[in-house]
């Protein structure tokens, strides 16, 4: 009788639900003091960085938005999501999701684990889940900290957007809310292979790398004179692409291709780590990674999704080639002039002229017009012209461009110094060069807005 | 009727590529019983006791645990605890804090789940609000068991539960486990610390190169046929050599002896039974007989240099 009660209550089973696992999972994670640490700078270090930056005389004009710094609070939160792209968030998906899986492996807790939860399957549903919520928090803590920063240390202004039109400090507000959302899909991207390294690697350091040198190569590749297909088929494309929200009409083309791509590679990336954490033998003591499985189940599906990628993209999209082309330039640099002569003009006081009255255009070449004007390089140069209202003659500037291979664009002014040259002006916060002088601004890569 | 089974394995196989961890392990441990496991390194315990926890199924032969017959991976049944390889701790986690985060992924409220209980059970109460970062190996163990003690086991599986002891901390485990089987769990336990086995056990099984070469209580190991070394001082060293040498069966082993008061005598239990008789019908009087090394010791190093001779 008593061994049949026992039966009974022996094929009593029961598994802990991923709502638990998750919970437990997120006490491990946060009770970690590097964790901590990283929560405590993310939500902290913007807003410090952003408010000193922001009272400094010069600025971090190599950054996006960074030469906006003393106009707007707005300029630091998208000088930190250009930073954070770069740097910040593949190494916080590396600490993070890097390692979620490899420190059972470094404690020597995965049976410890198993037996307590006894379903692997459920174990990386928690695993994954409680490190993408501590990457939201530190993702949501760099966006919050820098915009509080900004907007406290320069206050809430219209911001001038990568094509010079301005924004209102409620469209700025939400059109970096936005960009900032936007990058969550490569960082998505990023901590899925974070996890398929941890999982495929072990407590080998490479796992816990992982993100961080894809990241690296990602960036690397986007220095290169790549095709624009290939550029687009990065899962970091979106890292950049987001620059595209800060233009009239929005350059969406660009960005929902880099956001589709990189939800795939997050999706397909999991999706491997998860199928690697449910083949591991945890009877096996001396478990270092999986080696040549990690290869052939991590990372040649992947080489093959970019290849895929590649394929899809070079098909559904028009762009050939560097995607820089002299016509979409000209256009660029054209539209962003005449935004900022509108800025200028109103600054020195100057009676209010329109952009349609301007009839701005520019007109480009490259290597002296020695050279094919396509493609990236420091050798375009651009005769901008202009219309005045009751005024007969063009008028004209020169710039010279530093064209950079992922379409972004520095307009140096070359003359005449009363247009483009140096001088300061007088805004609502106070002196600033004039915006003629130098600006930023980018070419679409693709054929899909038009100007 | 004979006790219900905690443990029932038949003919169990495992194999890892084309190591063999297990070959046809038959296995009874009945409830509430101390069961030790003994074997050199590799004989296959630790797979043994991961089977056991269900973190691997046989490759065959059949494993009921607690009246569950356990036929894929993690399906070990509810009352079934321990640990394999160490205990599982997170040290940037306090003793209380790991047991709490335990408690809730089972789904117990960490208030009334008797944390307190089970770290006094261990001694751990001074520095249950320490990081397990700081403990020491004995520590961890403690608070391993501690762990399994939350759930409330009916089968306790622990692997090398005496490492890093201390006299005291020993004292505890015993005290726990021996708890543990009066209150009718069965313990399972592996370990390289004969006396621990020898204080615990009711019974052991010696496993080499995955086969299992003895099973069954202690006592009838030392009934083995086998001849043990056995430390003898007496009333009188000189005239208890005399009868020593004089008895058949027993031979003298000068050189294991380390005090000229002590004679270490090698010899089967019915020739010492023999010699014994003989001291005391000549007013030798027998201060010490033990063995040199236990039986169970004995037959491990038998099995060893077996091993190394294979």
């Amino acid at each position: 009788m008593t061994a049949t009660i026992a039966a009974d209550r022996a094929a009593d089973t029961r598994r802990v639900s991923v709502a638990r696992g998750y919970r437990f999972e997120l006490v491990k994670l946060v009770s970690q003091w590097r964790i901590r640490l990283l929560v405590l700078a993310c939500w902290v270090a913007p807003a410090l960085f952003v408010a000193a930056v922001s009272q400094q005389s010069s600025l971090p004009v190599d950054t996006l938005f960074g030469r906006w710094m003393h106009a707007t609070g707005w300029a630091g939160p998208l000088v930190t999501l250009g930073f954070s792209g770069t740097w910040a968030l593949p190494l916080l998906t590396s600490v993070v999701a890097g390692d979620v899986f490899a420190a059972e492996d470094r404690l020597g807790t995965w049976r410890h684990l198993l037996v307590a939860v006894r379903s692997p399957r459920r174990i990386f549903a928690a695993k994954a889940l409680s490190s993408l919520t501590v990457i939201l928090l530190l993702v949501a803590g760099l966006a919050c900290s820098s915009a509080a920063g900004g907007v406290v240390a320069v206050g809430n202004q219209p911001l001038v957007g990568l094509d010079g039109h301005l924004l209102t400090p409620g469209g700025a507000a939400g059109t970096t809310l936005l960009a900032w959302v936007c990058v969550l899909a490569p960082t998505l991207a990023l901590a899925a292979i974070g996890l398929l390294g941890s999982v495929a690697l072990g407590r080998s350091p490479m796992g816990l790398l992982l993100p961080a040198l894809v990241a690296l190569a990602m960036q690397l590749a986007q220095m290169l004179p790549l095709p624009v297909a290939v550029r687009l088929a990065l899962p970091g494309y979106t890292f950049i692409a987001w620059n595209g929200l800060f233009t009239s009409p929005r350059q969406l083309g660009p960005l929902l291709i880099g956001i589709v791509v990189s939800l795939v590679w997050a999706v397909i990336a999991t999706a491997l780590a998860y199928l690697l954490f449910l083949r591991r033998d945890f009877t096996n003591l001396t478990y270092e990674g999986s080696g040549r499985r990690a290869l052939t189940v991590g990372a040649l599906p992947l080489v093959g999704l970019l290849a895929v990628t590649v394929g899809v993209v070079s098909v559904a999209t028009p762009a050939t080639g560097s995607g820089i082309e002299q016509e979409k330039l000209q256009r660029s640099v054209a539209t962003a002039f005449a935004h900022l002569y509108r800025m200028q003009t109103e600054q020195l006081n100057r009676p209010d002229v329109t952009e349609e009255q301007l009839k701005a255009t520019a007109t480009c070449n490259k290597g002296g017009g020695k050279l094919t004007p396509e493609g990236p390089g420091n050798d375009w140069r651009c005769v901008v012209s202009w219309h005045l209202p009751d005024v007969e003659a063009a008028g004209s500037a020169i710039y010279q461009l530093d064209v950079t291979p992922d379409g972004r664009f520095v307009a140096d002014g070359d003359g005449p110094k009363e247009v483009n040259g140096y001088f300061l002006v007088q805004t609502p916060t106070g002196d600033a060069p004039n915006p003629l002088w130098q600006f930023d601004g980018n070419v679409e890569l693709l054929h899909t807005t038009k100007g | 009727m004979d006790a219900p089974l905690a443990i029932r394995a038949r003919g169990i196989t495992k194999s890892f590529g084309e190591v063999v961890a297990l070959d046809g392990i038959d296995l009874d441990v009945a409830q509430g019983q101390i069961h030790g496991l003994v074997g050199p390194n590799g004989a296959g315990k630790t797979t043994l006791l991961g089977l056991l926890l269900g973190l691997a199924v046989a490759d065959s032969g059949r494993l009921e645990i607690l009246g569950a017959p356990l036929a894929r991976a993690l399906a070990a049944p509810d009352g079934v605890a321990g640990f394999v390889d160490g205990p599982g701790l997170y040290p940037s986690l306090t003793a209380r804090q790991n047991l709490a985060a335990l408690a809730a992924l089972r789904g117990q409220d960490a208030r009334t789940t008797g944390i307190d209980d089970v770290l006094a059970e261990v001694g751990l109460t001074d520095v249950a609000d320490d990081r397990a970062s700081g403990f020491s190996l004995g520590m961890r163990q403690r608070l391993g068991l501690a762990a399994a003690l939350l759930t409330k086991p009916r089968l306790l599986v622990l692997d090398e539960p005496s490492n890093g002891l201390d006299p005291a901390g020993k004292k505890h485990v015993h005290r726990v486990l021996t708890r543990l089987a009066a209150d009718g769990t069965s313990v399972v336990l592996s370990s390289h610390r004969m006396d621990d086995l020898e204080a615990l056990c009711s019974e052991v099984t010696i496993l080499a190169t995955g086969r299992v070469v003895f099973s069954g209580p202690l006592s009838k190991l030392a009934a083995e046929d086998r001849e043990l070394d056995y430390r003898l001082r007496t009333s009188d060293p000189q005239a208890a050599r005399q009868l020593a040498a004089d008895t058949a069966g027993i031979h003298l082993d000068d050189a294991g002896a380390r005090d000229a008061e002590v004679l270490v005598v090698r010899a089967l239990v019915s020739a010492l039974d023999e010699l014994v008789a003989r001291l005391v019908n000549a007013g030798v009087a027998v201060r010490e007989l033990a063995p040199v090394v236990s039986p169970l010791e004995a037959a491990f190093l038998a099995l060893s240099e077996q091993q190394e001779e294979n």
